[in-house]
């Protein structure tokens, strides 16, 4: 409808793709620039000396690394579970019967409280409790704040659902256990497995809570973990290589969540 | 018709606009009238809005021209057209208040402050909106909204006022008030009025003069007496308003339906389809047919299908050999009364020659 | 209502109790160690008192406070100046492409934010991609000092947040109404002025949202200044960070938590009041 005014507002419109693509550049420039290094034969990070995958291969030899990478998906995937589960049953609670500012604003607050406030907040907890701190503590950490990204997805997908239709469910004869089997999780299963890939991603790029919930030792380091203390050291092509796979397999998650719940990484 | 000057404001030269292969605007060409009342009816996606548009400048069009006064105005970016609109969604700033609003168009025109307070306070006046006035748009109902969005184009004083479907946000009570509010507003500020609509009794109660288009070819342009009783063609005739439409073969003058000669006007010489129309509150019922001969009356038998009672009047639905639907006789309470008519029963249904109308089906 | 009443307790219960249990309950006790004082061995002495906070209005934990603000402040600006054209031209892309877009946008978002990081370092450094395209372009002789510097920080922070930004910017402008911008131009307003009459104060909205969770984020920020400040940028975070694991003073570091929540409140706070009152007002539009 504006194609009128836009054909006489030429310029101006050549000006935002302008400005639109060096955007792009600024956001994939350095990434992609991480990624053609990793495949830089030179020990050297910022030089080019030759195609190579041989980083891939000392990566893959360092036991550290790989500890890390277990780790991570020790944690990953089993917070993601219980706060995937938690999360969707929240918010059917929610959307169902909506209570009042409180609840949302718990709700709310994991998504938006700076990481190494709830780090030290959780620190200090499990101190006090004396509670002994590893991968368990990290896994539970994690389900605070995946709690709250899982619900507001699965929220945004019940919004609009016509809830007469569970009763209607009721109504036919269905006790309640079948008719969220039947009605309720179909309708919203798009929305949990976009909520569990969201969870399950952040849950692995996560780094301060975990840093500050493992506990001493390297038992339950996280690869975010084993990637800070490496980026602390200084840059090695090494990290480059862990930086593309780590990248690569976030944005194929992201990806596919994406086909699955359209609009979910897009708000 | 009013007693005008006729003398054109807006000249629309040959004005084509093509979306890929589709044309949204085929070759139209239109004179409006200085202080005319002017309505563009027509199905959705007949171009009425796409020509709306390219008169007020939103669209550039193809091929062709737009003449405000004579002068070429089809270079002219919208905001330099002393053209205004009033968008369907009213398109009001959500962000400002009822007056200022209204001052929006002045201010930017660098009007002094005096000066817009002065028209503000008019125009909100003339619209009943002096209460409103530091209202935001959120505050008020549809049929107010609706008048501030005519009173910040009409505060310009703009040569012709476009107005896009403006009554169909409204409910239909509201939307009956409004058609004769339009009206008497147009008269009182004396601003050339083009209104777009898809709704045809909207037209006919409101417009001076009218254009029916379909696939963005203008059908046919007159008074909306004109239009509806003497269509130019199948479409216009079934657009406005209902139709009872007869076929047969061309034959001595008129159209040979079932055996009878139907006569009536139009010319169907060249006529590939011929057909007869003739509005339902035309026809009449009666048992037997005309005596033979009678020149000026024309008949059809048919049987009763079902009747439909209005109120006001009845719509008696018949069963016709020739016609392509059942044909539909509205009869007024006194005509229902006067004879017994029910479900099954034959019947003839007779109009008089001047009624019908003789056209080719394109 | 007994069998709603269990049906409330198996939907919300778990959940909840997770929440209260290490959510709730762990931010309540920093809130408390707030106003005790540090144990002489790194505890806490449950002593009540409000020294913690006069001691964070000393100099120089206000003027790292201001330095946080000041360095949040300008990554917030320089990611709105960058974000609202993009969303813009988002925004004016045929429906297909903006999908396209916007994910493009977001993608990087969503992965590892120290990679996102480290890519900057490498970027950055004295051996850097850039210092190296520099010389070789005979623009200088000596390698820049691109890192461990405000500079640094504030693209590392404009860097990591815009996706967002150009997110709320593009919800709001998507939001409008185009008619609203034909009727200025109608009104006989030119394309400046609408924009500054109409379209940007039709989106404040989401220039709010952006802004505060660009400031919200960078403020508290640990890893950017960490990383790309090299220790020599010292933000609220990293006290935080040093109060807790080096000096080992948690009751301060509770305060100086507290303190950051509390300047996050008041914006999202003033953001939801922003939202709300523009709001009320699109309803009319859409009506």
């Amino acid at each position: 409808m504006l194609d009128g005014a836009n054909a006489r507002a030429a310029p101006s419109r050549v000006w935002l793709s302008g400005h639109l693509g060096l955007v792009l550049l600024f956001l994939y420039g350095p990434i992609l620039v991480l990624m053609a290094l990793s495949f830089n034969q030179a020990g050297l990070p910022t030089a080019w000396t030759g195609f190579s995958v041989k980083w891939y291969g000392v990566l893959l030899e360092n036991e550290a690394v790989l500890a890390a990478a277990r780790n991570t998906l020790i944690v990953a995937v089993t917070s993601t579970l219980l706060a995937t589960a938690l999360g969707a049953l929240l918010a059917i609670g929610v959307e169902y019967r909506r209570r009042g500012p409180a609840l949302e604003a718990v709700l709310f607050a994991p998504m938006i409280i700076p990481d190494i406030v709830l780090a030290i907040a959780l620190l200090s907890f499990f101190t006090l409790l004396e509670f002994t701190l590893g991968l368990h503590s990290i896994i539970l950490s994690h389900v605070v704040f995946n709690i709250a990204f899982v619900c507001a997805v699965v929220r945004t997908r019940l919004r609009g659902f016509d809830w007469s239709v569970f009763e209607a469910s009721v109504d036919l004869g269905a006790n309640e256990a079948t008719t969220f089997r039947r009605v309720i999780l179909p309708a919203i299963l798009p929305g949990v497995l976009a909520g569990a890939m969201l969870s399950f991603t952040l849950s692995v790029d996560e780094f301060i809570i975990a840093f500050f919930t493992a506990g001493p030792g390297q038992g339950s380091t996280t690869l975010p973990m084993q990637i800070y203390s490496m980026i602390r050291f200084g840059v090695t092509p090494e990290i480059n290589a862990m930086a593309t796979i780590v990248m690569a397999v976030s944005f194929a998650l992201v990806l596919l969540s994406q086909r699955i719940n359209k609009g979910s990484i897009t708000g | 018709m009013k007693d005008k000057a006729e003398r054109t404001v807006i000249a629309i030269e040959r004005v084509t606009k093509r979306y890929g292969a589709l044309k949204a605007v085929d070759a139209v060409s239109l004179d409006l009238a200085e202080g005319e009342f002017f309505a563009l009816l027509g199905p959705s996606g007949c171009g009425k809005t796409t020509l709306l548009r390219a008169v007020a400048g939103f669209v550039r069009p193809d091929e062709g021209r737009v003449l405000l006064d004579g002068r070429d105005m089809t270079p002219l970016r919208p905001n330099k057209r002393p053209i205004n609109m009033m968008f369907q969604s009213y398109a009001l700033f959500p962000h400002m208040s009822v007056a200022a609003n209204v001052a929006y168009g002045l201010e930017v025109e660098g009007v002094d402050r005096r000066e817009t307070q002065r028209r503000v306070g008019e125009i909100l006046e003339m619209t009943h909106l002096s209460d409103f006035a530091s209202r935001k748009p959120d505050q008020l109902s549809g049929g107010q909204r609706q008048r501030v969005a005519l009173a910040r184009a009409l505060v310009k004083r703009p040569r012709v006022l476009l107005l896009d479907e403006p009554l169909a946000a409204l409910d239909k009570k509201l939307r009956e008030q409004m058609q004769l509010e339009l009206k008497r507003m147009q008269e009182e500020v004396g601003v050339t009025f083009v209104v777009v609509t898809h709704d045809q009794e909207e037209a006919l109660v409101m417009a001076d003069r009218m254009a029916v288009l379909r696939d963005g070819v203008v059908q046919q342009v007159g008074a909306p007496r004109t239009l509806y009783e003497r269509p130019a063609n199948r479409f216009v005739a079934g657009f406005i308003g209902k139709m009872n439409v007869f076929r047969g073969e061309a034959a001595d003058g008129g159209l040979r339906v079932s055996g009878r000669l139907i006569r009536g006007d139009g010319d169907l010489a060249p006529a590939a389809r011929p057909i007869a129309a003739v509005r339902p509150e035309r026809l009449r019922l009666v048992d037997a047919p005309p005596a033979d001969g009678d020149d000026a009356e024309n008949a059809l038998p048919g049987r009763i299908l079902d009747i439909a009672y209005h109120g006001q009047d009845m719509n008696v639905r018949l069963s016709v050999e020739a016609a392509e639907d059942p044909v539909i006789v509205r009869l007024t309470a006194d005509a229902a009364e006067a004879g017994d008519w029910s479900p099954g029963r034959e019947v003839w249904c007779c109009w008089r020659r001047e009624h019908t109308r003789l056209l080719a089906d394109g | 209502m007994p069998r709603s009443l269990l049906r409330d307790w198996i939907l919300l219960g778990p959940g909840l109790t997770w929440l209260a249990l290490l959510l709730v309950a762990p931010c309540a006790i920093v809130f408390f160690f707030a106003f005790f004082e540090r144990g002489v061995y790194g505890g806490v002495d449950y002593v009540f008192g409000f020294d913690n906070f006069g001691r964070a209005f000393d100099p120089l934990y206000l003027s790292i406070f201001l330095k946080s603000a000041k360095i949040a402040g300008l990554a917030t600006l320089v990611a709105l100046l960058i974000g609202y054209p993009a969303a813009y031209a988002i925004a004016r892309a045929a429906p297909r492409r903006q999908t396209v877009f916007l994910v493009l946008v977001m993608l990087p978002f969503w992965s590892n934010y120290l990679i996102r990081t480290y890519a900057w370092i490498v970027l950055l450094n004295r051996e850097g991609l850039i210092n190296q395209a520099l010389t070789a372009l005979g623009l200088i002789n000596e390698p820049l000092s691109l890192l461990y510097n405000e500079f640094a920080v504030v693209t590392g922070l404009v860097y990591n947040y815009l996706p967002f930004v150009i997110l709320a910017i593009f919800a709001s402008i998507s939001r409008l109404n185009p008619e609203t911008l034909e009727a200025s131009e109608d009104l006989g307003a030119s394309s400046v002025r609408t924009f500054f009459r109409v379209t940007l104060p039709l989106t404040i909205p989401g220039v709010a949202a952006g802004a505060v969770f660009v400031f919200v984020l960078s403020i508290g920020n640990f890893i950017t200044p960490d990383l790309l400040g090299g220790g020599r940028i010292q933000m609220v975070g990293n006290i935080i960070y040093d109060q807790f694991l080096t000096a080992r003073d948690w009751p301060f570091g509770a305060t100086l938590s507290m303190m950051l929540i509390g300047v996050m409140m008041i914006l999202l706070f003033t953001q939801a009041m922003v939202v709300r009152r523009m709001q009320g007002d699109r309803e009319g539009a859409h009506a």
